[in-house]
């Protein structure tokens, strides 16, 4: 038996990303010191005053609330931005996964092999930001090496159907508008900074339907072991579904692209 | 005769609903070189795509090693090596590392990915390139490093879509000698090409496409023979007065053709065409004889230059 297929896709994407995955594990790990020293600390000093915000925050610090979701966050936007640019060089640029296909390889193992790119990396900044997280007397517990696997899954719920997206596509015009419209939304009203509890009513669905929160809920929930069994699988069956619901559609669109 | 290694028959590829192939009808047989030879557009690489499991057939049937690419695409594709007309290379990855993971894709194993790659390096000259980015080599390097990429799994038929498109004529030739290797080693050509020379130099047989048909076929000598007369004789007579002689020149050459800026007369004798329109006070500003070629072929059947 040889490599499974998909393996031997990964292995060129992680070809690539050998040069500089050094740069990236620093980056997840440097990147999430500065917010927490900003916000974190900063912007957590104040809000720990007030009187009621412990019980907002589910009882415990601003610091411990926010640094939580970083892992989900960062898996985010690595996941999101490789699901870009990237993805674009293979189709449309380089052309790398027409050439993958014309070899034994079928469309579908470049699906899975991109989609074990994506975890493969997502898990290299999550272990960073894990890292990261020991330093604080707040967030140090086991919970960060499950919660690892969670921002991974986070990724892939972001990562695989904005690949749908981008395979179908002919330019990267939509991307920009990506990042501002779905990303950093997100971002701001996905429970990473304030409960969404405090959102108008009307927005609050909203966020339920953003895998972010979940993947935030998630990370949360076991970092600082504050989640029940059945919240907790809810929201690991919303981010499979996003992930898996990703995949089964990038079959169809990757077939169709690369074979016209 | 041996079971056909491609054998096409009524062969179609439609984009919603523009025929890019129009019924086309190829047998190749193994061990041969054979040609698609056809203006942009022709429809050549959309066979070609066809032919190599990447692209489904609209209607018609195609068979490769007696397989059928809907149900064996995967068995076929392990055996054919493919050089896209347009290179498919990862910039950011050493020419080695190209040759390497293009390798992994047909799961051969790391070792004898390495050891394949020095051999092919070497065949096609680039082995002191092995350790540079593909981004800093030149055009025709890069479709080097195609043709060496697409030899990594020892391929038994191996699909060219415009293999020189892009070289100098001293890398043409390089690369003509290192096909013609190939196929003393019994591998199977099938190419596509816009140069008349290069089909002369290379094809055991060719099609002429034209519009998605099929428009000629056959061996290139033959097709001169069938389509064009020996030789040529070019003739220039300034601008715009190319036509002030044509009843003349019609009267002694077997077919004459009109291009923009010269007069091609067809004839057996090119020479002594020329000496009889001299006599005749008929004196182009220049002439030459040469010999006749595919062009003068793809000429005749379509009224249009391989240029246009
Ligand atoms: N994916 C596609 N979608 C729609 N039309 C296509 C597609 N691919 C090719 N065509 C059309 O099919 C026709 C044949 O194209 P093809 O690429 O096969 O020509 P060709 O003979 O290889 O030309 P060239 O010498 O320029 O490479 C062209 O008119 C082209 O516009
Ligand atoms: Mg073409």
């Amino acid at each position: 038996m040889g490599t499974p297929a998909a393996f031997r896709v990964a292995y060129r994407d992680l070809l690539i990303y050998r040069r500089v995955w050094k740069a990236n594990l620093a980056g997840a790990l440097f990147q999430p010191l500065m917010y927490l020293l900003g916000i974190g600390l900063g912007v957590g000093a104040l809000v720990d005053k007030a009187p009621d915000s412990a019980s907002a925050l589910g009882g415990v610090s601003y610091l411990a609330f926010y640094a939580s979701a970083i892992m989900a966050t960062t898996s985010m936007f690595t996941a999101g931005q490789e699901a870009l640019w990237p993805m674009m060089d293979g189709f449309r640029w380089s052309n790398a996964y027409r050439a993958m296909i014309s070899t034994p390889l079928e469309p579908t193992d470049v699906v899975t092999g991109v989609a074990v790119y994506f975890a493969c990396k997502t898990a290299v900044g999550a272990t960073g930001v894990a890292m990261a997280l020991t330093l604080f007397d707040d967030t140090r517990s086991w919970g960060l090496v499950a919660a690892v696997p969670v921002a991974v899954l986070t990724g892939l719920a972001f990562a695989l159907p904005l690949t749908a997206w981008t395979s179908t596509r002919d330019s990267d015009r939509s991307f920009p508008p990506i990042m501002r419209f779905i990303l950093i939304p997100m971002f701001l009203f996905g429970g990473v900074f304030f409960p969404i509890e405090q959102l108008p009513d009307w927005l609050e669905p909203v966020a339920w339907a953003a895998p972010l929160w979940h993947g935030v809920e998630l990370c949360r929930g076991i970092i600082l072991d504050s989640i029940g069994p059945a919240k907790a699988t809810l929201h690991l069956l919303v981010l499979i579904g996003f992930a898996g619901g990703g995949w089964v559609v990038c079959t169809q669109t990757f077939r169709r692209t690369l074979r016209p | 005769m041996a079971e056909p290694l491609i054998e096409a028959r009524s062969l179609v590829k439609r984009f919603d609903s523009f025929v890019a192939v129009d019924g086309i009808d190829i047998d190749v047989q193994p061990g041969e070189a054979f040609g698609f030879l056809g203006p942009n557009g022709a429809g050549k690489t959309s066979t070609m795509r066809m032919i190599g499991c990447v692209s489904p057939v609209s209607a018609g049937s195609l068979t490769i090693f007696g397989l059928d690419p809907r149900l064996d695409g995967r068995d076929i594709r392990s055996r054919i090596g493919v050089v896209p007309q347009m290179d498919q290379l990862d910039a950011e990855l050493t020419v080695e590392e190209n040759l390497i993971i293009y390798a992994r894709y047909f799961d051969i194993k790391k070792g004898e990915a390495r050891r394949r790659t020095s051999d092919l390096l070497d065949f096609v000259q680039l082995t002191e390139k092995a350790g540079d980015k593909v981004d800093h080599l030149s055009g025709g390097q890069k479709r080097r490093v195609s043709i060496a990429r697409s030899l990594i799994s020892e391929p038994e038929l191996l699909l060219l879509d415009e293999p020189t498109t892009g070289l100098d004529p001293q890398a043409r030739h390089v690369l003509w000698d290192r096909l013609y290797r190939l196929k003393e080693r019994g591998a199977t050509l099938v190419l596509t090409t816009h140069f008349m020379d290069e089909a002369e130099q290379l094809c055991d047989r060719l099609v002429v496409m034209d519009r998605g048909k099929i428009v000629a076929e056959g061996s290139p000598r033959s097709l001169i023979s069938q389509y064009s007369t020996r030789e040529v004789l070019e003739m220039r007579f300034g601008r715009d007065r190319n036509k002030e002689h044509l009843d003349e020149v019609e009267a002694v050459g077997e077919r004459v053709e009109v291009l923009p800026d010269r007069l091609l007369v067809y004839a057996a004798d090119g020479e002594g065409v020329l000496a009889t329109l001299r006599e005749r006070n008929v004196v182009p500003d220049s002439a030459l004889v040469r010999r006749s070629s595919l062009e003068d072929v793809f000429l005749r059947l379509t009224g249009r230059s391989l240029a246009d």
